[in-house]
């Protein structure tokens, strides 16, 4: 990977939080995080479960506006600007900060109104020819035209779960986002869909930024350039990902990915 | 009565004591045993209980034909070859004059011998049959009991068993609706024997008592149920306008928007108006909505008939939005939340989510939900027989009085009637049109949800 070396020496910050914490109710579940995301990279999240990365992941859309009861503090920053401000739409900044989640979920539509979904309401097109267009270059970038080229009318919720999984990328890149975050996206998948995604996540990176929270380390040491260890909370350590996995800093960095506990 | 609480008591007993002799078996360790000590009672108390409660209720019924045919037999030769009827009455004035009550006709000693065979034979049915009951449930007892032992599979017969009792009284159920269907459907039959069904269903003239008075029914004319039917829908129509949007808006306002505690109270309280007597509605509209119509209508010139088709629908649109809401609520609720977040995810706001994804993802509950509602109105009764009227008139005008089907059945069987009168017989034609349309309803919006549920299985 000479080119991710190359292009981390002067890494752009994409995304930064800064004293991060999080509240469910009065459990706290995030205790000041403070991390950057550097542009193009993939940054992977790891942790044992519990540990408050999805949630981390989440405050960087604010999709944690969802959950009821959930007070935040710190800032998130896109762009050098606080997402946290009130100047900033959530509806516009999810249209920037794109998610994929663990689970896929593909709306009970048609494979070409699954992707169109975004742009449509965002009003990226100006007509169907424009659509049409990014409907079948969505695809393309996630690997899928060629299989449901022909089946763009079926319900993209008769596809197998490694095309539902790829169907939701394609349908966030719809939307033409500048950060893309994925939960787990491989945890419901087989090893062949689950190879084919770590591909396309590789390949993404040359325009999108992402964030992926895993439990596989393996996947973070193949797909990532940058990991970031949490524990209960705390964002124990974050460096290059062969650095991270060669020569961890923290003692409690190496019992987890040695396999220790976690 | 009495005699049957003893024999309930000697099963009781038996259950105590089998599973006591179970449990004893064992030396208190019961994993040993095959079936649990409560099976080892239920086994000895049903193979007691079964064969002597049969013995017993065999003997009530059957007791009481060999007692008649025994007083018959004691009686004098001229009574004896009477008519049936005559003795019939006979024997149930004896029967009367031994249970202490006052027969019919005058005593006369041939009465009272036979009463007093009557009251010692009865007696002595009693008692013969206890006896048996009581020995023969003692004896299935003690040989149950005998058989109980560590190995004995005992679960496996009284499961059976009791199978067969759940399975009687799933049946129940089933069998009193096709009881109630099949009684309908042979008088609708006997009624279509008088009037042609082209007739009935396609006539456009309503007026049952014109044809009772002129003594005129089959070619009178007058059971053409179209106005019926128009009114009918008329009325659920704008019951449904009433109740679509609103049930369908304020259940996505519950599942969408209110804040978890709003709704955990909401909720109760809209479907606590389902609880409502419907007869409560009808008060309603006759006495506060038709009234207010008709007021508001002089208001502005229009002529509001006192009862009119747009209070009753008003009124049973109101109780039917729980209804509406109540199911679409739940169909909103199992849209699963991975699609309200992929859509709120891709920058959707709140009511794109809703229109876009969650209501068309809900569709088929929704709509079902509606079907439900509406083959509640049709088959709505009080709130129309209190604010709709009774005039069958072929009606799209809201503001008249039209009838309905289910008013139409009331009034057709209320007051004394003969039962085998055109006029009668047409209440359970109505009825059995209400009823295939409604099943036909029912059935489709059952479909269409279970449709739905596979889709998210």
């Amino acid at each position: 990977m000479v080119e991710a070396a190359a292009t981390r020496d002067a890494p752009r910050v994409k995304m930064r939080t800064r004293g991060l914490k999080l509240w469910y109710g009065d459990k706290q579940a995030l205790a000041g995080i403070d991390l950057d995301v550097a542009e193009h990279q993939v940054t992977a999240l790891i942790g044992p479960s519990g540990c408050g990365k999805t949630t981390f992941l989440k405050c960087l859309n604010r999709m944690t506006d969802t959950i009821n009861d959930v007070t935040t503090e710190g800032s998130v920053t896109l762009d050098d600007v606080d997402i946290r401000d009130r100047s900033v739409d959530v509806v516009q900044l999810r249209a920037r900060v794109g998610m994929v989640f663990q689970k896929p979920n593909p709306f009970p539509k048609t494979v070409y109104d699954n992707i169109a979904y975004g742009p449509r309401i965002h009003g990226l097109a100006a007509n169907r020819r424009e659509l049409d267009d990014i409907v079948e270059s969505s695809l393309r970038r996630a690997g899928l035209w060629e299989e449901v080229q022909g089946r763009l009318g079926d319900l993209a919720t008769g596809m197998s779960g490694g095309q539902q999984q790829r169907l939701c990328i394609a349908r966030s890149i719809a939307v033409a986002p500048e950060v893309i975050l994925m939960d787990e996206p491989c945890s419901a998948l087989d090893p062949i869909s689950t190879a084919r995604i770590e591909e396309l996540i590789d390949d993404l990176r040359t325009k999108y930024t992402i964030v992926i929270v895993t439990h596989n380390l393996q996947q973070a040491a193949r797909v990532s350039q940058m990991t970031a260890f949490f524990h209960l909370g705390r964002l124990i350590e974050v460096n290059g990902t062969a650095e991270l996995f060669q020569s961890p800093a923290e003692s409690m960095t190496e019992d987890y990915i040695t396999g220790r506990f976690g | 009565m009495i005699l049957t609480l003893v024999l309930v008591c000697l099963a009781v007993a038996v259950f105590l004591a089998g599973r006591r002799k179970a449990v004893s078996l064992t030396g208190g360790r019961t994993s040993v045993l095959h079936s649990r000590p409560v099976y080892h009672g239920f086994y000895v108390a049903l193979a007691c209980g079964l064969p002597a409660m049969s013995l017993w209720f065999l003997v009530l019924l059957a007791g009481d034909w060999m007692i008649d045919r025994t007083v018959v037999a004691a009686l004098p030769g001229e009574l004896r070859e009477a008519s049936g009827p005559v003795l019939q009455r006979f024997l149930n004035d004896a029967e009367t004059l031994a249970g202490g009550g006052v027969p019919t006709i005058g005593i006369t000693p041939e009465l009272e011998a036979a009463a007093a065979s009557f009251s010692h034979l009865t007696l002595l049915k009693h008692w013969i049959g206890f006896g048996a009951a009581l020995g023969l449930g003692l004896i299935a007892a003690g040989l149950a009991m005998r058989r109980i032992d560590i190995s004995r599979r005992t679960r496996q017969p009284v499961e059976r068993v009791l199978l067969v009792v759940l399975l009687a009284l799933a049946a129940i159920s089933v069998l009193t609706t096709a009881g109630i269907v099949f009684s309908v459907l042979f008088e609708a039959i006997r009624f279509f024997d008088e009037v042609p069904f082209l007739d009935f269903l396609f006539g456009v003239k309503w007026s049952p008592q014109i044809a009772l008075r002129e003594d005129q029914v089959g070619s009178s004319g007058a059971f053409g149920a179209v106005p019926l039917f128009t009114g009918t829908l008329l009325i659920t129509l704008i019951a449904m306008l009433v109740a679509g949007p609103v049930g369908l808006l304020s259940a996505v306002y519950l599942t969408e928007y209110a804040d978890p505690r709003l709704r955990a109270t909401a909720k109760p309280i809209l479907e606590i108006l389902a609880g409502i007597p419907t007869v409560v509605y009808g008060f309603f509209a006759a006495l506060v909505v038709a009234p207010a119509l008709r007021e508001a209508g002089a208001g502005i010139g229009l002529d509001v008939a006192s009862e009119s088709a747009l209070a009753a629908g008003l009124v049973m649109g109101m109780m039917i939005i729980p209804f509406v809401s109540s199911l679409t609520d739940d169909a909103l609720a199992a849209v699963p939340a991975d699609l309200r977040d992929a859509s709120l995810g891709l920058g959707a706001t709140q009511q794109e989510t809703v229109t876009r994804v969650i209501i068309p993802a809900a569709l088929p509950g929704i709509v079902a939900g509606f079907l439900l509602a509406v083959s509640r109105a049709i088959g709505e009764t009080m709130i129309v027989v209190m604010a709709a009227g009774l005039a069958a008139n072929l009606t799209a005008n809201p503001l008249e009085a039209v009838t309905t089907v289910t008013v139409q059945i009331v009034t057709l069987l209320v007051g004394d009637q003969e039962f085998d009168s055109a006029k009668t017989l047409a209440a359970f034609a109505l009825g059995l049109t209400l009823f295939l349309v409604t099943l036909g309803l029912n059935i489709v919006a059952l479909r269409m949800v279970q449709k739905y549920q596979e889709q998210y299985d």
